[in-house]
Order: structure tokens, then sequence, then C-alpha cells
């Protein structure tokens, strides 16, 4: 082994090889794709461009056959961890699994193959499962209008906040604030401030609900929206939203629900009995829809009836026969918030998920998530500080105070968890619990599994206690190490560059 | 219940440690009038065979038998296997963001990969990691560049995809913002002397599409002197950026935004696609998405990290340059898959193939008595052909033969009555544009006899336009 590590520095087991970029593994004249022959007679760039609009080839371009982009794409999978790998349990992020079917019809020829500008009679196929996956939505959240054209979540928020806009400035005033608790999405305010709005930030109790006395003195007349996540982002199920939503509608306010961790209440309560007015769905969590190491994603937005008027164009009909259309002639509509219909292809992956769960299989996962991360609470609360003593619902959140005093902060905690084999938590958020950990275990972690993931929480605990300095240089099982992120940001490299 | 993986053994042993007598118990919190104690009317449960029996048939219910010449912002291409392959690897499509490093490698490089890419391809000395789609890419674009100048006035190209336009209006509405729109001239470009004169010293930014809607190249090193001499900034949109593999890149732009559905992925009825932003390298601060730095781990090794996040919304909340944080990170690791398999000489053999074949089609076309290629300026895999006759009665008499003729321009241009946009990637075959041509060529025919023997029933909707002598037998 030592005679081999001083001759050749290349080779390493495969999974730890160090697969350089796909520019460095480019030579001269390769290539991993051919053509038929051309058919027609050939027209040359600059005779079609002029000489001054036309290119020479791409400079840095790769050079690579079919089994050297296969082997380095393959390579580079390896070093990363999913769903499918293990346990996953990034809080507030649903990572639950993301079934094959979902793939294999996506994927059909009819569906991933049509136009979005062909004839409408053409592609009823394709109209009647975005209609479908609509109204399965507004069954589960019992609200009365959708539009799945939102790409993101966040997408989804800032049409929301737009519908709302559109909908008091028809009544004479747009208003000026949204009122958004501590505990939210970095999103929540990001999108309030694009929409035009501003936003005032409310403390939130030791439950991470709102304090009604507090909503009381800032929900004025000035005051466009409340943006609410129930359960939020504790866990906790905003038992009160109820009162909350009746208070801000007496001051001619409307009510946004975050729908991120709609996971825990499908088949379980639906939001339209909340009072709330407007909510956004993640097909991408609570829908399986995978996450693809960061979208795509799928953000649809469901409405109560007062705010169907401003549903961004097209919204999809079904006609009187029977078929369906995409209406445009819609004067109250925020307009368009996407070219063409929104993310069609996770509109399939949900309406393949629904249709293999049911309803009850839908709301079995819901209480198989909620009892997972009880049971993770559970059996970690010895070990960690628990952010909150309030009744879970789908995660659990712990403070790293007992850890930050040996030095160790929830990040070092999350590293080390990678030696055990599993994904981390979500570090540091909700920003209320300092040094948080956010537990999301989802229905798709078996006992087996989480007893694993407890087990390793444990030992971790007790490392901290006995060699916190270990814990401080984790992860060692990884093919690099810790990452200097304050070197990459003080100095951005963010392209390769030939080095002659 | 396949996905679930606990037995009713493993909940009940579960439920025993939490202390707890039934699950009803954690949902408790929740007041009984909000519970919903029905059932919902959902599908289901089904197998997997009942599943795929259900979008096959609604795949079947869709325009695979045609011959299509759409294109207008979702283009056709052909896709390698491997693409898909690679993509399937569920270590790829079941992780998120890498916000961990250490075991997210994978999609860190690839990303770091994708752009390099992309700055490659347009010119650019910075990219970001991906946005939702071209439409949405603009828009953050044009935030961007307000950010930027801290100006209020955005002038947008007329040839602009319209769907783009709807998007940036319906974002930026609340801005304050002026938007105004420059014309076109007879070439199909933009038009430079209307543009000199609508830039001044309060605008923000120039859009311009190039390819542009109709397919023309634009003139973008001309704009780009323009545009900066009223300290405005440059915009270069790319919807179909395959033209970039014969197409100067627009060097002189300051942001170069698009879609890159064409590399790799199916038009699938307007997403999942991805949208990409390129730019010079003094704006990195200011741009949106997420970044991916190069930088080494402890032992001096090589590694990727999610950089300069504090532009972004999870640290700076309502301060932050985009409410962005899932976008496309899967759809543009097919692009980067895709655009190494084809590499340097395979885009751009696939990329003078496209360009043949428009130019086949196009003369063809131009060939048919009445028919007309209006616009003049150079273009790559798409072009605008104004028929002799009603386009809509045209278009559907082409859906008899299985072919879909294009998209009638009037949909978003009332003045461009019987124009088609006709698009023609490598997907559409010699004999099919054979077809096709033949089919316009009796079906312009037709037309043009009955209304020299003045308008029969079947076709008394068609407008009487000029109709050249030779179109009559």
């Amino acid at each position: 082994m030592r005679i081999m590590e001083n001759r050749i520095r290349e080779a390493r087991p495969h999974v730890t090889r160090n697969e350089k970029l796909i520019f460095e593994r480019s030579s001269p004249g390769k290539s991993g794709a051919d053509f038929p022959p051309l058919d027609v007679p050939p027209v040359s760039p600059e005779e079609a461009f002029g000489v001054e609009l036309s290119r020479g080839e791409v400079e840095g371009f790769p050079e690579v056959s079919e089994l050297e982009v296969i082997r380095h794409y393959t390579r580079l999978s390896t070093w990363n961890y999913g769903v499918d790998t293990g346990l996953y349990p990034l809080g507030s992020c649903t990572m639950k699994y993301n079934p094959r079917i979902n793939e294999e019809v996506a994927r059909l020829d009819g569906l991933a193959s049509e136009h979005p500008y062909a004839p409408e009679a053409l592609v009823q196929g394709c109209l009647g499962v975005l209609y479908e996956t609509g109204r399965c939505l507004r069954e589960i959240t019992g609200m009365d209008a959708i539009t799945l054209q939102p790409a993101a979540g966040a997408q989804g928020e800032l049409t929301g906040l737009l519908m709302i806009r559109a909908y008091l400035a028809e009544r004479g005033n747009p208003r000026q604030y949204i009122l958004i608790p501590d505990s939210a999405h970095g999103t929540n305010p990001a999108s309030a401030t694009i929409s035009g709005y501003e936003v005032r930030n409310i403390k939130s109790d030791e439950c991470g609900c709102l304090d009604l006395a507090a909503l009381e003195q800032v929900m004025t007349e000035d005051v466009a929206a409340l943006m609410l996540t129930n359960p939020n982002t504790l866990g906790i199920f905003e038992a009160r939203i109820r009162e909350i939503a009746d208070l801000v509608h007496s001051r001619g306010g409307l009510v946004y629900m975050d729908g991120a961790n709609m996971n825990a209440l499908v088949g379980v309560a639906r939001p339209a009995d909340f009072g709330v007015d407007v909510l956004h769905l993640n097909l991408h969590k609570t829908f399986s829809t995978p996450h693809g190491g960061g979208g795509p994603g799928s953000g649809p937005v469901a409405v109560k009836k007062v705010l169907e008027p401003y549903l961004p164009l097209p919204v999809i009909e079904r006609m009187p026969q029977g078929t369906f259309g995409l209406n445009y002639d819609r004067p109250r509509s925020i307009g368009r918030v996407r070219a063409f219909y929104g993310n069609f292809g996770m509109a399939v992956r949900a309406l393949a998920y629904i249709q293999a769960n049911g309803f009850e299989g839908l709301r079995q996962t819901a209480r198989d998530a909620v009892l997972n991360a009880n049971y993770v609470m559970s059996q970690l609360k010895d070990s960690f500080d628990l952010a909150s003593y309030c009744a879970l619902m789908h995660e659990c959140v712990f403070s790293d105070r007992r850890q930050a005093a040996r030095g160790v902060r929830t990040g070092d905690i999350a590293k080390r968890l990678i030696d055990y084999g599993f994904h981390p938590y979500t570090t540091a958020f909700p920003l209320i619990v300092p040094g948080a950990l956010m537990i999301e275990p989802t229905e798709s972690a078996s006992k087996e599994e989480l007893d694993a993931f407890i087990n390793a929480m444990v030992s971790i605990a007790q490392e901290v206690e006995e060699n916190p300095e270990f814990v401080l240089k984790a992860p060692y099982t990884t093919r690099v190490s810790r990452l200097d992120e304050v070197a990459a940001a003080r100095k951005p490299v963010l392209r390769w560059k030939p080095s002659h | 219940m396949r996905y679930l993986p606990n037995s009713g053994s493993d909940r009940a042993a579960m439920l025993k440690a939490t202390g707890r007598s039934s699950v009803e118990e954690f949902f408790d919190r929740i007041p009984d009038e909000l519970r919903f104690n029905g059932r919902l009317d959902l599908p289901g449960p089904l197998s997997e065979p009942e599943i795929l029996d259900f979008f096959r048939q609604a795949a079947s219910r869709s325009t695979r038998e045609y011959v299509s010449l759409l294109g207008a912002g979702a283009y056709r291409h052909y896709a390698p296997v491997s693409v898909n392959a690679l993509l399937s690897r569920g270590e790829f499509f079941t992780a998120y963001t890498p916000y961990q490093a250490e075991i997210s490698q994978g999609t860190l490089q690839a990303m770091f990969e994708f752009q390099t890419l992309m700055t490659q391809l347009t010119g650019m000395e910075v990219g970001n990691a991906s946005l939702y789609d071209g439409s949405t890419a603009t828009t953050e674009a044009v935030l961007m560049a307000m950010r930027l100048t801290r100006r209020q006035r955005v002038l947008l190209a007329r040839t602009l995809h319209p769907e783009y336009g709807e998007v940036l209006r319906t974002f930026i509405r609340h801005q304050g913002t002026a938007i105004l729109q420059v014309p076109w001239e007879d070439s199909g470009q933009l038009d430079l002397c209307q543009l000199e004169a609508m830039l001044n010293a309060e605008t923000a930014a120039v859009v311009v599409q190039s390819p542009n809607f109709f397919g023309a190249l634009e003139r973008t090193s001309r704009i780009a002197e323009a545009v900066h001499r009223c300290g405005a900034l440059l915009i270069v949109s790319i919807a179909e950026p395959l033209s970039l593999a014969l197409a100067k890149p627009p060097g002189e732009a300051d942001i170069v935004c698009g879609e890159a559905q064409s590399f790799g992925l199916g038009v699938a009825f307007g997403g999942p696609y991805v949208g990409f932003l390129t730019a010079k390298e003094k704006f990195l601060r200011q741009m949106p998405g997420r970044l991916v730095g190069q930088t080494v781990d402890s032992e001096g090794r090589r590694g990727f990290v999610l950089t300069l996040a504090t532009r972004e919304q999870h640290i700076r909340r309502e301060k932050a340059t985009s409410n962005i944080c899932t976008n496309q990170s899967l759809c543009a690791l097919a692009v980067t898959i895709y655009l190494s398999l084809l590499g340097k000489h395979g885009l751009r053999t696939l990329a003078e193939q496209n360009l043949a074949k428009a130019h086949y089609a196009a003369r063809q076309l131009a060939a048919i008595p009445g028919v007309s290629t209006p616009f003049g300026g150079p273009y790559f895999n798409e072009f605008v052909v104004r028929t002799p006759c009603d386009a809509d009665g045209l278009l559907a008499d082409l859906q008899k033969h299985r072919i879909i003729g294009g998209l009638h321009l009037e949909r978003f241009y009332p003045e461009l009555k019987n124009h088609l946009l006709v698009c023609v990637t490598e997907m559409v075959g010699r004999e099919a544009i054979d077809r096709t041509v033949e089919a316009i060529r009796r079906a312009a025919g037709a037309e043009a006899e009955i209304e020299s023997n003045g308008p029969g029933a079947e076709f008394a909707g068609c407008e009487a336009v000029s109709v050249s002598p030779g179109a009559k037998k």
C-alpha cells in the first residue's frame, strides 16, 4: 500500500478517487455523441450569419468519449448522499422517498415529449394530468382554486403575495406591510420585499407560535397580510390559527400560509378550515417529487374564492363537454409568473404519488411522519436540549446549548454525523433557537434506521463530553475533509480555466 | 402503502417509547373544529401497473405521432440515452441542495462544471448554478441590473419572448419601474435607431433576445455600444443556446441569461426547464441564485462549496438579492452531462445540422407561390413565414396530415396575422420537411384557387390577402 502510494499518486479506492473536472479529462478529437448524416445541403455559419456574427470553436469545451462521461458522473454521484443512500433528516425539507414509478411515468413519450404550444385539442392528455393534479391538491387543502405555475415554493410565495396585493389594490389600498414571525423561512421576507411590501417581524412564543397579544398590537390597517407556517418551523401546530385569522380578517388583511410542512396535515386537517386565504405547497416536499440536488421543485398556490380572479395566467379549465382548456381571458389576473405552465413534470410525479397512496395512504403517511419525529424526540431529549416542550408534529428541534458549552456547535455535530453514515439535520435554523438542530425524519424512515440514527446522535453527545476536539475535526470518512468556506468566499473561483 | 417502511409492531414499539397510548394524541394540538374527519375524494390506492396504465392513456392523447415545427422557447433536440441513465442515479436525484459540502461533492463539482460551461458558451466571466427557467432568469437579470445601476427604467425588445416579458411585468410591477418596448426593423432585428432614441440617463437596462423570438440573430456589439454610452447595462436573453455553438457570443453584454432546455431536457409541456445567468465578474455580488466555488479541505485537496451565501435569502432575508431557494439543479446536471457528451465538436456538428435544415426548409417554403420569409435578418434554426391565406386554417389543414406547422404569431403580435414562426431542428428529417412543404403548397394553392373562384362556404373565414399570380392554376 505504501509503495503504491509513493509511486502512483492518482489511483485510490474508487469511491474516493480523485476525479478531475470534465475539462481536465478532455483531449482533442474525442466526442461522446454521433449524428445521422445530414440529409440536406450544408450551410456554413459565415454564409448564414456573416463573418461578424459567426464564432469559431467554443474554447475550453470538453472533448471526451461516452464511457468517460459515464464514469465521470457515476464517480461524482458516489460522492453524494441521497434519500436512496440513507436517512436524510434535513428539517423543513421533507426528504421522503421519491418513488421510481413517478420517474417512469414522467418520462413517457406523449407527456415528456409534448410541446407547450401544441394545439390544445391535441394535448388533452397533458392538460388532463394538470387538471387532475390541481383537483387533488384542492381537495387535500380544501381550497377553492389553484395554480400549478410557480416553479418552487419561493415563487409560490411571491405569487400568493402578488395576488393579495392585487386583491387589496382593487379595494382601494394595497397596504404597506407583511407580518412575518421570526421563526419563518428566509424566503418569506425575501418574497415580501420583491412583491413591494415592507416586512414587520413578530416575535414568537416558546412554541414558535404567534403571540396573539403581539399580533393584536401590530395588526393595523397598514398590514396587507400575515405569513404563517403551519405547523411552524419548530414542528408545532399553530393551535390558535382560527383566532389569528379572524383577527387579521377583522382588520382587512389576509392570511398566507407557508405550506412547506403540509406533510404533517394531509388527510388530517385542511388549511381552508383554518381561515387561510392562500397557501403554497411544495410538491418536492409533501408530494414526493425528487429534490434533485436542489431542484426542480414546484410550488402550486391554492386560494379561496375571493382570490381566484387574480390567479396567474393561464388557468386550466374543464369544459362542459369534458375536455380541458387554458383560459387566458382573465383581466384581473396578476399576469404570468413563469413561461408556459410551470414544472409540468413535477405535477405528473405528484399525481402518481397521490394515486399510489390514496386517501388512507396519505393519512397514514402523515401519521407515520409525526410518529417518527416524536420517537426521535423522545430518544434524544436526554442527550440534547429540546427547543420547546410543546407537542410536536413532523419535526423536532433541539438546541446545541449543552454541547456549545464544550465548544461544539450544531454544525460540528452535523459533520460528525456524516461519519456515522447519515446526512445531517438542518443546522442553525430556525433562527429563534440558539444553535438549532432541526430533525425531520419523514415517514420514509424505518424504526431500524431511526434507531441507528438515535444511537449515532447519543454517541456523538458522549464524544462531545469526552473529546470535543475530536468532534470539531469531523468528518473523517468522506472523500474530502472539512472544506474551507471562508477561503471560497474571500477569493471566489467560480469556473475552471485552462492552465495555459 | 408500499412506500411506508414501518410495520404495525414497529409503530407500536415507537409509540410505547414516546409514552403515548395512541398516535391520535400527537394531533391533540389541532382543535377539533379544525380537524378533517371526512373522506377526501382522491384516486387510489393504485398499484404500479394501474398507475402506468393511467399515464399511458394520458400519453396517448398527445402529438407524439406528429411532425412538429414548433419552437418559440421550447426546442426539440435528441438527448443521448446516457443523459437519462446518469440523471437516474439516486445519489443525484434524491439529494437536496448541497449545504453539507463533504457529502455533496458530486452535485457541487457538477454545478461548478455547469457554471464553467455556461460562461464558455456565453462569453461571460461568471455564472450561477441555475435559475427556474428562461423567463424568470430574464426577470432576475433585470432586477440585478436595477440594483447595479440604481435606475428604474427598462427597455425591452419587442422581439423578446412575449412570455418572458409578461413574467417580467408581473414581478417588477411593484418596483415603480417603467418598462418600454423597442420595435423591430424590416430585418426582424432590433431597430437600432429607435433604441438610440429611447435610451436616456434613467435607463437601467436594455433586454434583447438573440436569436430573438422571430429567430433572428441580434447585432449585440452595436447594441452594447449604444447602451453603454448612456450608462445602462445590456442584458442578452437566449432561449436557444444551441445557436451559441455557431454564433458569436454576446461578450459585450453585461449579463447573459436564458433557457438551457435545449441541452438534454425534453420539451415536457413547458417544464421543468433550467434558467442560466452569467455576467461580468464585477457584478458578482449582485448575482441571484446559488453559486458554487472552488476551495480546499483541511489537507489541501480541491473541493467545492456553496459560496457567497450572504447574498441569499436564508442569510439576508428581506435584503437578499433574490428569494430563490430551490432552483433547477438536476436539470443543470442534465445540461452538464449533455454538453460533456456532445463536447466541442458534437455541439458544433449538431448546430450545423440545425442551421442547414432550417435554411433548407425556409428555401423550400419561400419557393411556394405566395409564401414568403418576410424578415431578412440572419437566423439559426427558427424563422418567420408569411402565408398567402388564413394561417389558422392552414395550420388546421396541416394537422389533418399530422403536421404541426408552427406558431401563429398573431397570438402575440396582432400585426403579424398570417405569419408563422417555424422551427426546424435535427429532429425533423428531410422527408418530413418535404412532406410539410408539399402540404403547405397544396393548402395554400387550394385556398388561393377558392379565393380566385370567390369564397366558398368552407373557407368563408379566410381573409383575402395578396396572392401572387403564380398561385393560380
